[in-house]
């Protein structure tokens, strides 16, 4: 019974980001609609929907969502772990930086995937184990503890690169963030989210895992005295997120066959923290959506994307989004939805 | 309750540590490589705040800084603004307190001075720009401005490109980060030269914030648009951005370099490397090595001479003509 209403509560949850998501999606289909002056053309070349295929693999705007929109979607699954446990990790933008690093520095030294790949990944779990340390064992606020990492671990990757741009040639490499699959022809990062989304989800919601996050950030003391070790738990969620970071790391690398250690992930922490909050996880911690925090990466990619495809002009670019943001949040908000249904019944008696 | 209170006892020693910590990185951010040598009688003490290693350019342009003050016995102040405003006009003031004779520095964005340079003038130091402008109203704020002209670049670009189109062109721009000054000036620059070629427009036109992924994400969006199959030229702000265009470009299937023409600014390696590719077309220089202009404007100064309010830096135009092998490998950045 209890697992049935809780479940129910995850899919009203999800609901509400699904909503927005299809309303933004509508907003660039009335606005290519209003430009082609005809509805008719929603699909052609040019508009918002269209999809093409180009040497048989699809591509259009909405490609490109899930495409560039990755990056943020696999930070936004460990930091569901993360705010899970009450806390927050400040630092994955940081972390991908240096696996960036790491990977290009390796690959230009002539490293072969298979070597470069698990370093990297193992870095930035390191990294992760650091926060998971001041955070768990250390009981350093998350947001202090892991300001550190966000403000050295720049440093740390520019150290890496020596402040330089690496431009690396790999085809392994260059396939991370480029690549398609014949089977499957998603672009390569998005099949990451998909996977990684799978790995995640069994291992939190088919073992006890999950459960045991969500009990060390709903009651602290309360799962300590039920046996819990809440420092492990805390532990493993940081060094799983800065694992996410890595991976993600990986991807934006790959994407522009270079390591760029000062903007590589610059504020996509922030990103990552909306994403996971507007799919329904609250920052006060003790529940998480998966699903919601998927959603939540894909709308503000589409947001992005909408900028691009209207010509909003970069300089105001900031004030439509804050608006969708604004939106999203409202229509998120049950005190918010209750006045606002108060009022619509009071105007029909 | 003894769980919670030896919770609360772990805070209480932790906090005091983290803050004298947090103080430190501070102090290491704003002081950082100062070396608090004994100053010799006689020798210039100059504060200089880098708006922080965002590229192989800014790396080049602060390598030419610190040497050129080595080779003359300056005492150099340099701090890292990690390309945050409140970080230099923090390292600013700590130049201020420690009362250096002159200070210098590249300005992140253009406006928000006014305060801090105020402060300069009254502690009677006076103050150099290099690379990027200031927005002030009260121009005596500062002595001169050391550095390239965004908008002679800008100019360049555009002219450059007039002839290679004949005229004709359905330009896409990628414009850096909103707000700064290169990005204005290089906008203005170009748009003022192709003013007067009525049939090269711009069709396209958004921030790629001057990074290659950015360059990349916003030139596929633009290759989708509408109006996509139409660009035949692109201008780029910065060698970065065109570099992410490429990739855009590749990836959709066409040939960059042929199918659409690319100009950009800065002249950085890769850049030099993709005019040897046939992939770009041509880089406005925007020349980093600033180092022995900056030195001698400030002893110039300081020996009492008058300052012109600009002082421009030479820089030169490299297209598809003039790059070879041996031109890349001179390149010092």
């Amino acid at each position: 019974m209890e697992t049935k209403t809780f479940r129910s509560r995850a899919a009203t949850k999800i609901v509400w980001p699904v909503l927005a998501l299809a309303l933004l999606i509508l907003v660039n289909v009335l606005l290519d609609a209003r430009s082609f002056n005809s509805f008719t053309d929603a699909f052609r070349e040019g508009a918002f929907l269209h999809i093409s295929f180009k040497n048989g693999y699809p591509s259009g705007a909405l490609i490109d969502i899930l495409n560039h929109g990755s990056k943020v979607m696999i930070l936004a699954l460990g930091m569901s772990l993360v705010i899970a446990t009450g806390g927050v990790d400040l630092s994955v933008g940081a972390v991908m930086a240096i696996s960036g690093a790491t990977a290009a520095v390796l690959t230009v030294r002539g490293l072969p995937p298979t070597v470069v790949i698990p370093i990297a990944l193992l870095i930035s779990m390191v990294c992760g184990l650091w926060n998971g340390i001041l955070v768990g064992m250390l009981k350093i606020q998350p947001i202090v503890a892991t300001l550190i990492l966000m403000v050295a671990g720049r440093g740390v990757a520019q150290m890496i690169t020596g402040a330089q741009i690496i431009t690396f040639h790999s085809p392994v490499m260059e396939f991370i963030g480029n690549g398609r699959l014949a089977w499957l022809p998603l672009p390569f990062p998005f099949i990451l989210v998909l996977i990684m989304l799978f790995i995640t989800w069994v291992s939190t919601r088919k073992t006890a895992i999950g459960l045991l996050v969500e009990s060390v950030g709903s009651n602290p003391t309360a799962s300590r005295f039920a046996g819990v070790r809440a420092t492990s738990v805390i532990m493993m969620a940081y060094i799983f997120s800065g694992f996410c970071a890595g991976i993600a790391g990986l991807i934006a690398a790959s994407n522009i066959k270079a390591a760029d250690p000062t903007h590589a992930g610059l504020l996509l922490e922030m990103d990552a923290i909306f994403a996971v909050v507007v799919g329904g996880t609250a920052l006060t911690g003790g529940r998480f959506f998966l699903g919601g925090a998927i959603i939540g990466g894909i709308l503000i990619q589409t947001l992005t994307t909408t900028m691009y495809a209207q010509d909003v002009s970069a300089d105001v670019a900031p004030l439509p989004k804050a608006i969708v943001v604004l939106i999203v949040c409202l229509i998120q908000s049950e005190t918010f939805r209750n006045k606002l249904s108060k009022t619509w019944r009071r105007k029909q008696s | 309750m003894n769980a919670n209170h030896a919770h609360r006892k772990t805070n209480g020693s932790i906090l005091p540590c983290l803050l004298t910590a947090l103080a430190l990185t501070g102090t290491l951010l704003v002081g950082c490589s100062s070396k608090q040598s004994e100053k010799q009688e006689g020798q210039i003490t100059v504060g200089f705040s880098q708006i922080g290693a965002e590229s192989g350019w800014r790396t080049a342009n602060t390598q030419s800084i610190k040497s050129e003050a080595e080779k003359r016995g300056v005492d150099l102040r340099f701090s890292d603004a990690q390309g945050k405003q409140e970080n230099q006009i923090r390292a600013i003031r700590t130049f201020i307190q420690q009362k250096v004779d002159v200070i210098a520095f590249s300005p992140v964005v253009e406006t928000g001075w006014q305060p801090v340079l105020e402060e300069a003038k009254r502690a009677g130091i006076p103050v150099f720009l290099t690379d990027r402008a200031v927005d002030v109203t009260d121009d005596s704020l500062y002595v001169s401005f050391i550095g390239s002209d965004f908008i002679e670049e800008g100019r360049r670009a555009g002219e450059w490109l007039a002839k290679k189109m004949d005229g004709k062109a359905k330009i896409a721009e990628l414009q850096g980060t909103t707000g700064s000054a290169p990005a204005i000036d290089r906008k203005k620059g170009f748009e003022a030269f192709i003013a007067d070629y009525p049939e090269m427009t711009i069709i396209k036109s958004q921030s790629g914030d001057f990074t290659r992924a950015k360059g990349k994400e916003v030139f596929e969006a633009f290759l989708r648009s509408p109006e996509g199959s139409e660009i035949n030229a692109l201008y780029a702000h910065n060698d970065d951005m065109a570099l992410g265009a490429i990739q855009a470009i590749e990836e959709a299937g066409k040939k960059p370099g042929t199918d659409i023409v690319i100009v950009s600014i800065d002249g950085v390696h890769d850049a030099f490397q993709a005019i040897l590719d046939g992939k770009l077309n041509c880089t406005v220089e925007c020349n980093p090595l600033i180092g022995p202009q900056v030195f001698d404007a400030v002893e110039k100064y300081l020996a009492g001479e008058e300052l012109p309010k600009r002082i421009q830096i030479e820089e030169g135009v490299f297209d598809e003509n003039i790059v070879t092998q041996e031109v890349l490998d001179k390149r010092q950045y």
